[in-house]
């Protein structure tokens, strides 16, 4: 293992580096150049962690260990697992995207922008190496202020509305997991997180401890009928923070479940898993129907995404379906594997999308699909890139959209049939919002004479496009790399997703 | 008799009363344009101050002029604090003082003797002098409310303050009556024993221990007793303002354990369920309320009350643990205070106060580094991470589900998230909307220096909030 304190260096780089640029640089075109830099070297420095990581075992690698506030046994405590792993890759991976699709798009207070856009990733990153609970907390409520800021400040003219339910229902969510994490620090007097996995709870207490987690992650993911924040604050942000939003801070929310909730809380979590799957399979089904309707190209993904997190979520619960029936758990494994390939694949594919959409944007100031028509006659390089992207959101194969669509449902067929044939609805609905609207913006005849004066796509959005396609596509043709690192992570979650806690308490009790 | 080595542990208050007369002295042969001579003196008393309170403390707590004083590790960290914020409000007055008229020695002498009395307060080990402490504190205040002669609204405010403030000094001296009446003794350390041997059915102890409670809800400003927050924030020099927000804080808490905890700690379940009440009005009103205010200096005022509900939540779990929660979350909330006031000044020139809400639109282009350091404060204020107040509001949390009290915690978290709309309204204001006024801010350089080293300590002193904290422990045990 390595001496550097490397996840450290892929938080605190970004960070730091975001407030020397609010701080101290003057000019424009040094701030730019500095943010690429230091998030293309933040990037390659978590490249460390995937080349030094360890894939046969489940147990948390590069870790670092500070006392930080040691009255109250707060620890300053970083790791990583399979689980995290893939999800800091994405951010970093994202983050240098971000910088160069904004790079000229971006012209009014470009040092605050890009610092607040530093310090996220920072953040971001920090949230899935984070092994103290209250070190999580920080990071987890951390972003909502560079969020908050970049939606009201670069957004549009909704913004002040948005970024405040953003922030608000965010907000709101995640102080009761705050009063869950301090009741499991009082109950077991530690705030290591894996300790938490092993404590006995009683069932009352899970089940409060359940539902404290379940706001908070469930508007994150966001889950019907909590979702409502999501398309607001996607139409309103600036493509930068639509693609962040989309591609990264939605999956905090699934990784939360599946670092906090179900391990900490089974039982809860086994009790609870038909309201969880219920909510999931409206989501993909009911936001399907919704994304069908949209007019505006933003809203349409950002319902898109809904339906698509929908599938992580289900595919998280349907584990317990899966170990009721008793016929093997090689079913649940499936479900939390598609869970995670899920994530990081819509990761790629929303992010490419919203940036689809940025690059129109920025050329005609418009997001309404009717003022768009036979841009393929004007952008046909463009035109491709969306097609594909599009067909990866509709899960076609050969696309990472369809292994973690598959693996769900082969998952939610294992749990209940009824669950798959609903889950299964959305390569209908999917193909049909995405196809719909690809069919209405790309292809036809050029639909008025602004359409008609667009140019395609510079080397600076191709190259930002044409990486996130590599990654679709690979991650779709070869996603053992992707499913190897998260093995023995996986395992060990699904034991300790399982194992009832209950049973530990009669034996403590009595 | 004591000898003159009793007096070691208490020069600090010693100097101050001594350069309290000095200073009051000095400024009759000070010109206008010489006041400024003042100010360093004050400035240099203060630290002289902190250097002697940090000095060698000998060994343990000293308890002397006849068991009227304490000397221990809670009176010293509070008291610090104490001298470190007047000095940073001394910095924020000057300017706004000057362009005022109102750059009178009277200020810097009102506000020392205001020290003393603080001092005293948070060391008194004697009900006579807990008090005097309080009255000395309080009559400084009331005549810096009423400092600006010719408005019409700090006079009022002076007033409401004067009959409030008066009342409630009777209320508490009414309960010390009945206590001294219960225990027959004056000292705290006495009370203390006593009322364990009598326990908590006594009733001349237990309307003691009410009109006591009252009196300490009074100066914190706790609701159903904080009807004078609002008007006196409001009415008062943003100078003042800034002075009675932030270090009579920490006194008045000092004083609350004094009285509540060292006196009369055997009365515990009585003042717990007594002050839980006060804590969810207080969290309730205070940030609904505080939603509804246009008036900046009357949103912070709600906002003070909302936070002495909080701090109210550690004392509430009785526990040393909890103490020292709310021990933290005074101290730092009273840096938060201090800071936002002294962005107010900032932005406020001779006619114009800054006092609105509108006021703060589009600071980010005026200045981005103090609109930063706003949002810093304002951050703080709500409670979120890695600002400085989310650890405050942590401690407080974690200490109150320890006391079993999870519903408690619930009612604060869902007070807080009310309140962060308030504090969002500001950042957005300043970040997302046009400004009406563009002309650049005119501020000297030491304000704008001690006012970002203010609001900077909002994240660096999160990294260290496990030495404060532990700090504040070792003080509670």
């Amino acid at each position: 293992m390595s001496q550097l304190p490397i996840l450290s260096i892929v938080i605190w780089l970004p960070a730091l580096v975001g407030v020397l640029l609010i701080v101290a640089v003057r000019s424009r075109q040094t701030a730019r150049w500095l943010a690429l830099l230091t998030s293309l070297v933040t990037f390659g420095v978590s490249l460390q962690l995937y080349a030094g990581f360890d894939t046969s075992t489940a147990a948390m690698q590069f870790v670092e260990h500070r006392s930080w506030i040691p009255g109250l046994n707060i620890n300053y405590a970083l790791g990583i697992d399979g689980i995290a792993l893939p999800l800091i890759l994405l951010t970093t991976f994202i983050s240098v995207l971000v910088f160069i699709s904004g790079w000229s798009v971006i012209q009014s207070r470009v040092q605050q922008y890009l610092g607040a856009f530093l310090i996220l990733q920072g953040f971001m990153s920090g949230v899935f190496a984070a092994l103290d609970g209250v070190l999580f907390y920080v990071f987890f409520e951390g972003m909502l202020v560079p969020m908050f800021l970049i939606i009201g400040i670069w957004g549009g003219p909704n913004r002040v509305y948005a970024t405040l339910k953003f922030f608000l229902y965010t907000f709101f969510g995640s102080v009761f997991t705050l009063i869950a994490l301090v009741y499991l620090y009082f109950s077991s007097g530690t705030w290591v997180i894996a300790e938490w996995y092993v404590m006995p709870l009683s069932l009352t207490e899970q089940t409060w401890i359940f539902l404290a987690f379940l706001v908070a992650f469930a508007v994150k993911v966001p889950m019907w009928p909590v979702h409502t924040w999501l398309p607001d604050a996607h139409v309103e942000a600036p493509t930068g923070g639509s693609v962040v939003l989309a591609a990264v801070m939605l999956k905090v929310g699934g990784y939360g479940f599946l670092r906090f909730s179900l391990p900490i809380t089974p039982d809860a979590s086994s009790e609870l898993a038909w309201l969880v799957i219920g909510l999931s399979l409206v989501a993909v089904v009911y936001i399907g129907f919704v994304a069908l309707a949209q007019d505006d190209l933003k809203k349409l993904i950002a319902y898109s995404s809904i339906a698509h997190m929908g599938f992580v979520t289900l595919g998280t619960f349907a584990i317990y379906m899966i170990a009721r029936q008793n016929s093997g758990m090689q079913g649940a494994v499936l479900g939390l594997e598609g869970a995670m390939v899920q994530m990081i694949s819509h990761g790629l594919i929303s992010g490419a999308l919203f940036l689809c959409v940025g690059v129109l944007y920025d050329r005609m100031h418009s997001r309404m699909i009717s003022d768009y028509g036979g841009v393929v006659n004007t952008m046909p390089w463009f035109a491709a890139l969306l097609v594909l992207f599009a067909m990866a959101n509709a899960g076609l194969p050969g696309t990472s959209g369809f292994v973690g669509e598959f693996m769900v449902i082969m998952a939610s067929f294992r749990a209940n049939v009824w669950y798959a044939v609903l889950a299964a609805t959305t390569l209908v609905l999917g193909a049909a919002y995405t196809l719909w609207m690809v069919k209405r913006v790309v292809f036809g005849d050029v639909g008025n004479e602004r359409v008609a004066t667009l140019t395609d796509i510079n080397g600076r959005e191709a190259l930002v496009l044409g990486s996130l396609a590599v990654g679709v596509v690979l991650l779709g043709v070869w996603p053992d790399p992707l499913v190897e690192v998260m093995h023995a992570s996986v395992d060990q979650l699904l034991n300790q997703a399982t194992q009832s806690k209950l049973a530990v308490t009669i034996v403590q009790g009595g | 008799m004591f000898g003159l080595d009793e007096l070691v542990p208490v020069m600090p208050e010693i100097l101050i009363l001594t350069m309290a007369c000095v200073v009051l002295l000095l400024d009759l042969f000070m010109s206008e344009r010489r006041r400024g001579l003042v100010h360093a003196v004050s400035v240099a008393t203060l630290l002289a101050a902190i250097v002697l309170t940090l000095g060698p403390r000998g060994s343990g707590d000293a308890v002397i002029l006849n068991g009227t004083f304490i000397r221990d590790l809670m009176g010293d960290v509070l008291k610090v604090f104490i001298y470190l914020y007047t000095i940073g409000v001394f910095f924020y007055a000057k300017n706004y003082l000057r362009q005022r008229g109102l750059f009178k020695g009277e200020f810097y002498v009102l506000c020392l003797f205001g020290v003393l009395g603080m001092a005293i307060m948070v060391s008194a080990w004697n009900l006579v002098t807990l008090y005097l402490g309080l009255e000395l504190l309080a009559l400084c205040s009331y005549a810096l409310v009423a400092m600006d002669r010719d408005s019409g609204t700090a006079a009022e405010a002076a007033m409401k303050y004067f009959v409030l403030g008066a009342l409630a000094s009777g209320m508490l001296l009414y309960g010390m009556s009945m206590i001294y009446g219960a225990t027959g003794t004056l000292s705290i350390q006495e009370i203390g024993q006593a009322v364990l041997t009598m326990g908590g059915d006594d009733l001349v102890l237990a309307f003691g221990l009410t009109f006591i409670v009252v009196g300490v809800a009074f100066k914190f400003g706790a609701v159903p007793f904080h009807m004078w927050v609002p008007d006196v924030y409001e009415g008062s020099p943003t100078a003042v303002t800034v002075f009675i927000a932030t270090a009579p804080k920490i006194a008045v808490f000092g004083m609350a354990m004094r009285l509540l905890v060292d006196g009369l700690g055997g009365l515990q379940d009585h003042w717990q369920s007594m002050l839980i009440v006060l804590a969810v009005l207080s969290l309730v009103l205070g940030n609904v309320a505080a939603i509804a205010q246009s008036n900046i200096k009357r949103m912070l005022a709600y906002s003070t009350i909302s936070h002495v509900g909080f701090i109210l939540l550690g004392i509430i779990a009785g526990t040393p643990e909890g103490y020292a929660a709310s021990m933290f979350y005074t101290i730092t909330y009273a840096s938060m205070s201090l800071g936002a006031f002294g962005v107010i000044i900032l932005l406020s020139r001779v006619g114009f106060e800054a006092d609105r809400l509108s006021d703060f639109r589009g600071l980010n282009r005026r200045s981005p580094w103090f609109a930063g350091v706003m949002m810093m404060l304002m951050a703080s204020l709500a409670g979120i991470p890695p600002f400085l107040g989310f650890f405050s509001k942590l401690f407080v949390l974690q200490v109150t589900v320890n006391a079993g009290l999870v519903w408690l915690a619930v009612v604060a978290v869902i007070a807080a998230v009310v309140g962060a709309f308030y504090y969002l309204r500001v950042i957005w204001l300043m970040y997302f909307e046009d400004a009406e006024d563009t002309s650049p801010l005119e501020a000297s350089l030491d304000l704008r220096a001690v006012l970002s080293l203010n609001g900077v300590a909002q994240v660096v002193m999160s990294v260290f909030a496990g030495s404060l904290f532990g700090l504040c422990l070792a003080a509670m045990t």
